[in-house]
């Protein structure tokens, strides 16, 4: 039974700043999770630290707010022990592409079924908007006192040679665009990737929805236009992004180089939607494979001891005759 | 000619040659004669090449350290010669290769010299087998040779060699478990026919075992993986660290008892991972070292402010940094007392043997989840790598303590508060309940009626975000005060040990692995007349005051004893009770403390009234 969005909110105060793009990517977590229709206890949010990292706060399942960093590691680790929680891991671009971004790589490798929501703004906002991983070379926010020295990354580039079996671009103002993502993401068995161009309003006054939109102001009048906007949708243009079989390594190829072609356009064009789609054993089927007791009971419900008694009750005692002398 | 009870034996060679292999095959040989056993393995950071050694003490009664004095010496190459005659018994024998070493480079004239032709004796075994050509990639069978050459000379039954050979080979190579077994005999045969009248003069023999006593042979990581196991863990991640890494590979090894191990991209994910398996109510662990552990720390402070039971498993080496990666150091123990920013939580333990190994693992997630903590396990080097004999495991009485851990019943009646107060509202939960003993009801991750969230800011009873000063009061005291609460409920013999007698001359205090080579010490100073009593601390974290200072008050001479620079252990007795020692002794070159530079150090303490011994021992 779908969820109503009252239900999925929370009471917490919100003190994220007015006109933040971040409220745009909350309200589609809110209507993908309602969409879904999986009782809310069986739902995890996990996040970094951030502004977005207190995202999950505002969101009524279980939420694990972890460290700089982090969440990632935090997720895989929930999703690996309780395989019948759904997990979505969100956090800031800082976060997962700098201080995270061992946890970033590696778990694209490994293919754990969790949906990774980058909330992707090009600046540090909660330390008072230093350059974030993604700013491009040369841009200078206002807050930096000179201009970013360092190249950017492209997470979807990354993430596309990291293993990533989905990967993603939505905008925060276009939120049904990106609820339809994260719903795809979460129902995508498999590792799966959401940048979120993510305008923010206090530090960045460069990459700002004015910017992202293609809006104008009229000098005279004050009157503000959409003239040519830079976002555009992938799925609008024809773009199949999914691989249709993923034994077909010239169907593979064919498809990861055109994503990796999107992945580069920037500036006057902006794609979004779903870049590259590839259906792999997920790690939780990889472990089955090795060990069939994963696939019918879950770690966190693996029973090792009387109840009644409370004496451990695995038996090592097939073990303990590998090293038996005597 | 004298039946020993006890003996010392030393293989030494190239890393990758093998030598671990002839050890274990001289070991077991002799534990299924009967004999307890305690093997000592050292090793460079090195994958083939640089010098490593073995060394095996056999005795009729247990052995929990190594000596500084063997009785044979044997080897295959030149480098082992050079460095170790010189702990040569004198009486003992050296067996070397007379085709790579010349008697000249043995200056021990008070040894029995046994040049073994390995390759000739290798080339005939094969040609037995049809493998001329192969002569020369069987060269690693030196390793069996050398073993059956060694017991030759001690007259020990071949037959038993035999069997523990093949039952190497057996499964994975018959063939070449027969041409061992061969070349086993041949070297034995050579020796007998050679060296028969020489005058070596020590003899050993198969010894009865008790009826009814079944005996393993293991080594540290084998034993806390298995006490893993029973306990229940069921998750466990790791980043490939010396010496930990055997323990998780243990592990993977056992997809039948169905622990998930992840190999992570660094300790930091392999704790947060670990953290985040533990929400959802799986005994979860990790195993690293102390560099590993030095990445930690953050995540462990956030187990702490969540409430998470984890346990982590540290296998001590020799810092600072990557210091001497393949040696041993209990050189962690303030640091894991201190590790991580602000005050949090945590129970640090040190076990000091194989059994603790296995036992503590299972003591070490009752209490990760009775007190809602991280705990940590200082285990180190010296017993992941040493292997030795000891009484089967008797794991009957092994009980799980799961603290307040709820159902999904429980759940929901104390949501709903059924007549007392409730602890949720709308489907959520107060996770962090203010309770008076500290410790909150614990829902996990899925549980209907349970939500609740989890932040490392400090947070309300439902887990979400304040900075409220009067809830961070209340907060910091309900987690601080589970302290207090596990140092009232954790048993006494679970804190401390003590051995010897009350009234003794002198008064060691240990943690860790060190109590082998102390309590080995101690039966020769008794028999020498010095009275030694030991206090192992075992449960460093909260501080066992009250054992502590009733062993102390009134102790004749007290002596720290541990493997580090500085005195870490003793440095926290003082700031705990104020209580100093009166002499001390350290050791920091890598190599455990063996049991005659103890005692040693011991009884210059008691009678020169030394202050302060460093040891040295150990190439």
């Amino acid at each position: 039974m779908a969820l109503e969005l009252k239900e999925l909110k929370t009471d917490f105060r919100n003190d994220w700043c007015v006109g933040c793009g971040d409220f745009g990517i909350l309200n589609s977590i809110h209507m993908a999770i309602s969409a879904l229709g999986k009782p809310r206890h069986e739902i995890v949010v996990a996040s970094g630290i951030g502004c977005s990292g207190k995202t999950p706060h505002w969101i009524n399942t279980y939420g694990v707010h972890t460290l700089h960093g982090r969440s990632l590691p935090f997720a895989l680790g929930i999703k690996l022990a309780n395989p019948e929680l759904t997990v979505i891991c969100v956090g800031g671009d800082g976060d997962g592409y700098g201080i995270g971004a061992a946890h970033f790589l590696n778990s694209g490798r490994r293919n754990v079924d969790v949906t990774y929501i980058v909330f992707n703004n090009g600046v540090y906002g909660l330390t008072k908007g230093q350059a974030s991983p993604t700013l491009h070379r040369g841009e200078k926010p206002k807050s930096l006192p000179s201009p970013n020295i360092n190249d950017n990354i492209n997470p979807l580039a990354v993430a596309l040679c990291s293993g990533y079996t989905f990967i993603a671009r939505g905008y925060s103002y276009d939120v049904k665009q990106l609820k339809d993502l994260i719903l795809k993401g979460i129902n995508h068995k498999g590792m799966a990737l959401i940048d979120v161009l993510q305008p923010c309003p206090t530090y960045n006054n460069l990459q700002t929805k004015e910017w992202y939109e293609g809006i104008e102001e009229d000098e005279e009048t004050g009157v503000k236009t959409k003239k040519n906007p830079r976002v555009y949708k992938l799925e609008e243009s024809g773009y199949d992004a999914v691989v249709k079989n993923p034994d077909n390594i010239e169907e593979v190829e064919h498809k990861m180089a055109q994503a990796f072609l999107k992945s580069q356009e920037w500036g006057d064009r902006i794609p979004t939607g779903v870049l590259y789609e590839i259906s792999q054993p997920d790690y939780g089927a990889r472990v089955a494979a090795r060990m069939p007791a994963y696939a019918k009971t879950a770690p966190a419900k693996m029973p090792f001891y009387d109840l009644a008694t409370k004496k451990a009750n695995t038996d090592i005692s097939p073990l303990l005759k590998d090293f038996q002398v005597v | 000619m004298e039946y020993l009870k006890e003996i010392a034996w030393l293989i030494g060679g190239p890393q990758g040659s093998g030598v671990d292999s002839s050890a274990s095959t001289f070991a077991k040989t002799l534990a299924s004669g009967g004999y307890h056993i305690f093997g000592g393995r050292e090793y460079h950071s090195n994958i083939k090449g640089e010098h490593s050694y073995y060394q095996i003490r056999a005795s009729d009664k247990p052995v929990r350290s190594s000596v500084n004095e063997v009785h044979i010496l044997a080897t295959f190459e030149e480098e082992t010669l050079h460095i170790h005659q010189k702990y040569v018994l004198p009486n003992g024998a050296i067996l070397f290769d007379p085709t790579i070493s010349k008697p000249e480079s043995i200056h021990r004239k008070d040894v029995t010299l046994v040049p073994l032709p390995y390759m000739d004796l290798i080339k005939k075994v094969a040609a037995e087998f049809g493998k001329e050509k192969d002569a020369n990639k069987l060269a690693v069978m030196k390793n069996v040779l050398s073993v059956a050459a060694s017991l030759a000379l001690l007259e020990y039954p071949f037959e038993q060699i035999a069997k523990t050979v093949e039952s190497f080979f057996i499964a994975k190579k018959p063939k070449l478990a027969q041409m061992n077994v061969r070349g086993a005999e041949m070297a034995y045969n050579y020796v007998r026919e050679n060296f028969a009248k020489t005058e070596f003069p020590w003899r050993l023999k198969p010894i009865p075992v008790p009826a009814g006593e079944k005996r393993i042979f293991l080594n540290g990581t084998q034993a806390a993986a298995m006490g893993k196991i029973l306990a229940g863990c069921r998750f466990q991640t790791y980043y490939p660290i010396t010496p930990a890494s055997d323990e998780s590979e243990f592990l993977e090894s056992h997809p039948e008892y169905g622990c998930v191990v992840v190999q992570c991209e660094d300790e930091i994910s392999s704790v947060c991972m670990a953290v985040g398996a533990a929400l959802t109510g799986v005994r979860a662990s990790t195993a690293t070292s102390g560099p590993g552990f030095c990445l930690m720390v953050e995540g462990m402070g956030w187990s702490g402010i969540n409430e998470v039971p984890v346990v982590i498993f540290n296998y001590q080496r020799a810092g600072p940094s990557t210091g001497l990666p393949t040696r041993f150091e209990q050189g962690d123990l303030k640091f894991a007392m201190s590790s991580g920013h602000g005050d949090f939580p945590r129970i640090i333990m040190a076990p000091g043997d194989m059994d603790e190994y296995f036992f503590d693992a299972i003591d070490a997630f009752n209490y990760a989840e009775r007190y809602q903590v991280p705990v940590i396990v200082l285990n180190d080097k010296n017993l992941a790598n040493s292997t030795k004999t000891i009484s089967m495991f008797d794991y009957s009485n092994a009980t799980i303590d799961r603290g307040v851990l709820l159902t999904d019943a429980e759940v929901t009646k104390l949501a709903k508060g059924n007549g007392k107060p409730a602890k949720g509202e709308n489907g959520n939960f107060k996770r962090f309940h203010f309770e008076e003993n500290g410790i909150s009801a614990r829902p996990v991750l899925g549980q209907e009626n349970g939500v609740f969230w989890n932040t490392g800011d400090e947070h309300d009873e439902y887990g979400h975000i304040t900075e409220d000063p009067d809830i961070r009061i209340k907060m910091m005291d309900k987690r601080m005060h589970k302290l207090e609460v596990a140092s009232k409920e954790i048993p006494s013999d679970k804190k401390v040990m003590t051995f010897g007698p009350k009234d003794a001359d002198v008064t060691v205090v240990t943690w860790g692995s060190t109590k082998g080579a102390i309590l080995d010490a101690m039966e020769d100073l008794e028999k020498e007349g010095i009275k030694v009593r030991l206090l192992q601390v075992r449960i460093i974290h909260p501080f066992p005051m009250e054992e502590v200072v009733n062993e102390l008050k009134n102790a004749k001479i007290k002596v720290g004893c541990e493997m580090n620079f500085q005195g870490q252990l003793i440095a926290i007795i003082r700031e705990f009770t104020g209580i100093a020692m009166d002499a001390n002794i350290f050791k920091y070159t890598g190599r455990p403390m063996k049991k005659d530079e103890v005692r040693d150090a011991l009884r210059d303490i008691v009678k020169k009234h030394s202050k302060k011994v460093v040891l040295t021992h150990g190439a």
